[in-house]
């Protein structure tokens, strides 16, 4: 290598350098792109929902450009989103959401994965008056800080497994029963996620009067469910519910089969993602299982048109079919859209007061924020695996089957 | 009943601890590691179109090799030293291969369901999966094998005088270095095969680990280094125990009373080997 040569990989090293350290300087708005934030789980335990997190949030970009972008005011924007790896872990977050704030120059940030991340990221939002729309956090905790900046496109936990005690009780109305008569069995993992839930469901069967037999808090790192299992079979009650991620909803299948334990109505949750119908088969028969969002609800919006098609599109896109974890995603993308072109402005202050106004159907559901930032205008969904298949059958009103009951076991 | 056999998959995970621990001195925390690993094998299997009851001996002849590998890389360098370096070096090994196995094959729960019958009595009321009678067959399987090998084997005897007296065994021609790499190796390969069991039985992930180093540990202290009878009798015991505990406290003290067991069991031995002048080492 001669002495020119050196000189000028020196130079064109500097320069990248100069390039490198000037780029992130740049602020909310390059040129005619508004740059949105996030910190998505790419690596680490939640990087399979992680990934789905993206793909939601890239597709939105891609449709929202392709159709023309963002009208503020009297121009139009495209959209871009900065991405970092939060490795799935709550310290990481923190730090990238401050990089994203104060290096990056980023106004408007979208959530990570998990309500413990959401959990992290929050309190610096918060401080830097930076608005975020999330759809990943369900944890009802977030939305007792009183947090002014964040908003949640999802359900939040309390309402998971709320549909399946009033199905119980209905069903047990139709066939002329009292629902006070009805048993129920919980078993819920010990952290924050399925103790909300267990709130949300607790407090319905005791305004219906039912009685609850079993209430079991599975330890996190348990991978055996049998002595739960074993008194619930003494007991026979009406319903049992169980939420305990991928982990409780396998464990939940499995064992229910191998003990033969006969409940007519079970409901858990994390079904789809645990992929129990797939993988189980017919030990998965009848379970209901809650769920954010179906491809087979009557929702559309302007931009995806029915939730079918945006299913259609994304499995054209990324070669799988779209978990909720994605759509919610997608969702969280298309509430910035709606409040920045509502604003017509790119001030902090006005799009958060924008974003709280929200009051639109997406594909993925009605979106109205309450006062403290959840969706409050979206119910969960049932389904029920029937024939390998999951069909919607709660709430009623977009049910695409009739529910099964009582629960009969394979053979 | 069919928690009783639960205690056998944690028996077989002991009987290599008790192995490494009485040979080595090696108190071996990547335990647990060993049997994720042995049921992503048979859990791979399985997906390829193999019976989940094949994957029991590759899972174990595979781990053997890792295990062997593991041991030329880094366990020679802590085996002659202090028990606490063992203990730090095999816990930054277990944290490293789960963070690996979690990067290879994503943290998603997986399971092998080898499409075993339940049997049931009484009218359903007392259920025993075959599966798990299965684990129980090859627990009592690889303890008599292990059992015969140690007695009989040129190879078993020679792990025998290493575990009695290292540096007298060395003076009588024996490749003590060999010994302890099919030792680690032989263990890897235990924890492999239990690892097998476990993804037809339950479920795998890659954070499945840490229960069963802890139980392993645990009915080792219990039985001692050098009883496979008795590591099975306490790993039975653990298991009907621990799920005894959990029907009758409720699930939220099943991890706990695992726990306390295991500093009841810390306490009653000390004094015990107090009264009885018993030396530990």
């Amino acid at each position: 290598m001669g002495k020119p040569q050196i000189r000028s990989t020196l130079a064109l090293g500097a320069l990248a350098i100069l390039v490198a350290a000037g780029v992130p300087a740049s602020a909310k708005v390059e040129g005619d792109t508004i740059v949105l934030g996030a910190a998505v789980s790419l690596t680490g335990k939640y990087s399979t929902n992680g990934k789905n997190t993206q793909d939601g949030y890239e597709l939105a970009v891609a449709r929202v450009n392709e159709k023309g972008g963002v009208q503020v005011g009297d121009k139009t924007y495209k959209l871009k989103v900065v991405y970092y790896d939060d490795e799935s872990t709550p310290a990481r977050a923190a730090q990238l959401a401050e990089r994203l704030i104060n290096q990056d120059g980023v106004k408007f940030l979208l959530g990570p994965y998990s309500s413990g991340l959401t959990k992290a990221i929050a309190p610096v939002t918060e401080k830097y008056k930076i608005p975020m729309v999330e759809g990943n956090g369900a944890s009802l905790s977030l939305f007792k800080e009183g947090y002014r900046y964040l908003f949640a496109t999802l359900s939040t936990t309390e309402f998971y497994l709320k549909e399946a005690v009033n199905l119980a009780a209905m069903t047990a109305q139709a066939a002329g029963r009292d629902p006070a008569e009805l048993k129920v069995a919980m078993a819920f993992e010990n952290d924050p996620f399925s103790q909300d839930i267990r709130a949300g469901v607790t407090e319905d069967a005791e305004r219906w009067g039912m009685k609850v037999v079993v209430d079991d808090k599975l330890p996190p790192e348990l991978n055996d469910m049998a002595a739960t299992l074993t008194k619930i079979k003494a007991v026979k009650p009406d319903l049992l519910l169980v939420s305990g991620h991928t982990k409780g909803a396998t464990l939940a299948v499995r064992q229910t089969a191998e003990m033969r334990v006969e409940v007519p109505m079970i409901a858990i949750t994390h079904c789809d993602s645990a992929q129990v119908a797939e993988t189980l088969g017919s030990a998965a028969e009848y379970f209901l299982c809650a769920s954010q969002w179906d491809r087979s609800l009557s929702y559309r919006d302007d931009w995806f048109g029915s939730a079918e098609e945006y299913a259609q599109l994304f499995e054209a896109t990324y070669d799988y079919s779209p978990p909720y974890q994605a759509a919610e995603s997608t969702a969280a993308v298309l509430v910035f859209v709606d409040a920045l072109q509502r604003a017509g402005s790119f001030d902090t202050e006005e799009v958060r007061d924008a974003i709280a106004a929200t009051d639109m159907q997406t594909f993925y559901g009605n979106i109205k924020f309450d006062e403290t930032g959840k969706n409050i205008a979206k119910p969960m969904v049932l389904y029920q695996v029937q024939d390998g298949q999951y069909k919607v059958v709660a709430p009623t009103d977009w049910a695409s089957a009739k529910l099964i009951h009582p629960r009969r076991l394979p053979e | 009943m069919s928690n009783l056999l639960i205690g056998a998959v944690f028996a077989l995970a002991a009987y290599g601890m008790a192995l490494v621990w009485g040979v080595m001195n090696v108190v071996n925390i990547c335990q647990g590691e060993f049997v994720m690993l042995g049921g992503y094998t048979a859990y791979f299997l399985f997906k390829a179109g193999v019976h989940p009851l094949v994957g029991i001996p590759v899972a174990a002849v595979l781990l053997f090799v890792f295990g062997w590998l593991l041991y030329r890389a880094v366990i020679f360098r802590v085996v002659d030293k202090d028990l606490f370096i063992s203990i730090l070096a095999t816990f930054g090994l277990s944290i490293l291969l789960q963070q690996l196995a979690n990067q290879l094959f994503g943290a998603d729960v997986r399971t092998a369901d080898a499409g075993f019958r339940t049997l049931f009595f009484f009218d359903n009321m007392v259920t025993v999966s075959v599966v798990k009678i299965v684990a129980f067959g090859a627990a009592l399987l690889v303890g008599a094998i292990l059992m015969l090998f140690l007695k009989k084997s040129r190879l078993g005897q020679a792990i025998r005088a290493t575990a009695q007296n290292a540096r007298a065994a060395r003076i009588m021609g024996i490749d003590t270095g060999r010994v302890y790499a099919t030792t680690y190796a032989l263990n890897a390969a235990i924890c492999g095969a239990a690892g097998a069991l476990v993804a037809m039985t339950w479920l795998i992930h890659p954070y499945l680990g840490l229960p069963y180093t802890v139980r392993s540990f645990m009915i080792v202290i219990l039985a001692g280094l050098g009883n496979v009878a008795a590591v099975l009798a306490a790993g039975l015991g653990l298991g009907a125990a621990e799920n005894f505990a959990g029907f009758i406290l409720g699930a939220e003290y099943q991890s706990a009373f695992v726990f306390a067991l295991l500093v009841a069991i810390l306490l009653w031995r000390r004094f015990w080997l107090d009264r009885t002048r018993g030396y530990l080492k």
